[in-house]
């Protein structure tokens, strides 16, 4: 392990790496603070960027985004109490309530620090936990792995829908549907290419995400006459006050980063589940062990209140790593595209990777230090400034982010078929959008379909055509019994809901 | 049956599954692949079942959660003029080239979006489509056609 800390370290302390995480906790933060616009649009409009990056570097990026978006999210939640990223909807709880009563300075403080100590542990976490997992992982079958892919796709559906499991579940077959257009990995026999001789090679990852995010997101701030700048305008003229902390709030934070930490890593490596979640079950859990007096300022400005989700939510974006790293199947829409990014440059990530491609490996998990160490930086003095700079009017904002999407696919076929096409699915997009058709488990189950079908070919292959191969070994049963126990909680749900 | 636009929507995707459904049973295998377990139209085939499976559930459940969308209050012709320029973007950047394209379409989009500051919209498209140019072509080393720049010399 300490000749791999050492080659990450080699790889993510060079000049360029540096100034890609630095760019991409900078970009991260901004995109983060914009109600509306996720870490998979920031994501997506990097991609374009990476091409000229060599996988490592190109990952770097990505995270660092990824990190400044959750990041930035909490500055908007406890200023203006306007979630930038549903992770940090638990955040405004007690974050808000701060800000109004003159504390916006010190809340900031509260929520940088714990997210700074959370996405640190869980680091930490993630440097243990990732190189054993990889070993465990090898002696996984096709079975498991089609039985893992059913789980993932399941889970995301399950809790990234807010009541609407049938839309995300009808999300998800489209993905796949859009994954199986072009030639069969096997045989080369192409499928629903029409004699378009654009489908043969099926449809680009880029384009589906760009389309789905991106393009369709900038579409739909015009269609809802929405201005995510706004509260970036509020933002830049709030006064913030001390951003000290006292020695009883930091013995406070003291207790609650530790608990929280473990339970937005543990959450953030459950396949479909990540910082939303993690972040609402720290704030519950921290409620329930804190004393009478305490529980009593939950929800008027607590210090607990708002450092554990705070914490919760970055350490989960770090243990949605473990997934994707580990098994190659990402646990979250975010990490799916940084999936599809990756498959992109010709790396395929699973149990075999930190051996394959030691220095993506390492300095990905060496990254994660550094961005935070940025994040703390860049996040409490520079928000203000940053704030100002997000004032762009909307009129400027989205022209660019179309830009950038068609940019992305431009330089990527040279091509306009595959343009048209981005439209089209961005338009379609748009629409189910308003009708609270979730996206982010079309692109999970888009990067997943290939691998898929492959795993669910060899396992029935294997066993003659026959379906017990779903039973046979215990790992998959356990597996496949976890995706039925989350079917029927959420049946559960929705008919105690009804009743 | 309450029929809403969600429901409307998931009537049209069970209509996509059957027929793509229909397009997986007419996907030609090899003669030897015919009755293999597994062959290149079995997976679409499990997918548009589900499809069917999924958007019938969504059909016939009832649906508490109706999400009403005021239509009146959207901003369609925005919206569509912006599609509309996306589309003659992207159907002449390969013959005009990026460099003139994407700057008409980042001038064309502010000042359809509302925009009349004309410095700052000239500044925001020609000039910054010019540096962003730089970065992918001259220090990222990215690929960028653009015949009208090669036709003025600009580009070799």
């Amino acid at each position: 392990m300490i000749e791999g800390i050492l080659i990450g370290l080699t790889t993510a302390l060079t000049i360029q790496n540096i100034l890609m995480v630095m760019v991409g906790c900078f970009f991260g933060t901004i995109i983060g603070m914009l109600p509306g616009l996720g870490p998979m649009t920031a994501i997506a409009l990097m991609i374009p960027i990476t091409y000229g990056f060599d996988p490592a570097t190109g990952l770097i990026l990505m995270a660092g985004v990824y990190y400044g978006a959750v990041f930035g999210g909490s500055t908007s939640s406890i200023l203006l109490n306007a979630p930038g990223v549903p992770g940090t909807v638990a955040t405004s709880f007690d974050g808000y309530p701060m800000a109004q009563q003159g504390k916006a300075g010190k809340a900031l403080a509260i929520a940088a620090w714990s997210s700074f100590a959370g996405g640190t542990l869980s680091a930490i976490y993630l440097l243990f936990m990732a190189p054993s997992l990889s070993k465990v992982s090898l002696s996984f079958r096709s079975p498991d792995y089609f039985a893992l892919m059913i789980l993932g796709l399941t889970a995301i559906a399950a809790f990234s829908s807010k009541g609407q499991f049938l839309k995300a579940m009808m999300m998800v077959v489209l993905g796949l549907m859009l994954a199986s257009v072009g030639q069969d990995s096997l045989s080369d026999i192409t499928r629903f290419t029409f004699d378009n001789m654009n489908l043969t090679d099926g449809i680009s990852f880029v384009l589906v995400v760009m389309a789905t995010f991106a393009m369709s997101e900038a579409l739909t701030i015009i269609l809802k006459r929405n201005d995510p700048t706004s509260a970036a305008k509020q933002v830049s003229l709030t006064e913030l006050g001390s951003i000290k902390i006292n020695k009883e709030e930091r013995t406070k934070m003291y207790k609650t980063i530790p608990r929280s930490s473990v339970i937005g890593f543990l959450i953030g490596v459950l396949p479909g589940a990540g910082a939303t979640i993690a972040s609402f079950l720290a704030y519950g859990m921290e409620r329930n062990v804190v004393s009478d007096e305490e529980k009593e300022k939950f929800g008027k400005g607590s210090v607990n209140g708002l450092s554990a989700p705070e914490t919760a939510n970055n350490a989960a974006c770090s243990g949605s790593f473990v997934p994707m790293l580990t098994l190659g199947i990402p646990g979250s829409g975010t990490t799916a595209v940084m999936l599809g990014a990756l498959l992109g440059f010709g790396v395929q990530p699973g149990p075999r990777l930190y051996m394959t491609n030691p220095e993506i490996f390492w300095s990905i998990i060496m990254s994660m230090y550094i961005g935070m160490v940025i994040l703390l930086i860049l996040n409490l003095p520079l928000i203000p400034y940053i704030a100002r700079i997000l004032a762009v009017p909307k009129n400027y904002l989205i022209p660019l982010i179309l830009f950038f999407s068609v940019t992305g696919i431009y330089v990527m076929s040279f091509n306009n078929f595959d343009i048209y096409l981005m439209i089209g699915i961005a338009v379609v997009a748009t629409f189910l959008r308003l009708y609270d058709f979730p996206m982010p488990p079309l692109i999970l189950a888009f990067v997943l379909g290939g691998l898929m079908e492959e795993n669910l070919r060899r396992s029935l292959l294997l066993s003659n055509g026959s379906w017990e191969f779903l039973w046979d070994r215990t790992l998959t049963a356990c597996i496949l019994a976890t995706t039925v126990l989350i079917v029927l909680w959420h049946i559960y749900k929705t008919f105690k809901k009804k009743i | 049956m309450n029929i809403n636009t969600t429901k409307i929507i998931s009537l049209l995707f069970f209509i996509f599954s059957a027929f793509y459904l229909y397009t997986a049973y007419q996907i030609q295998v090899f003669a030897f692949d015919e009755n293999a377990p597994f062959n290149a139209r079995t997976f679409p085939i499990y997918l548009g079942y589900a499809g069917l499976f999924f958007s019938g559930l969504k059909l016939i459940l009832p649906d508490p959660n109706t999400i009403k969308v005021d239509h009146k209050n959207l901003e369609y012709k925005k919206t569509g003029i912006l599609i509309l320029i996306a589309i003659i973007y992207g159907a002449t950047i390969l013959k005009v080239g990026y460099f003139l394209t994407t700057s008409l379409f980042l001038f064309a989009s502010y000042y359809f979006l509302g925009e009349r500051r004309w410095i700052l919209m000239i500044l925001l498209s020609f000039p910054f489509v010019a540096a962003f140019m730089y970065l992918l072509h001259g220090i990222l080393d990215i690929y960028l056609r653009d015949p009208f720049l090669q036709s003025i010399g600009v580009m070799g």
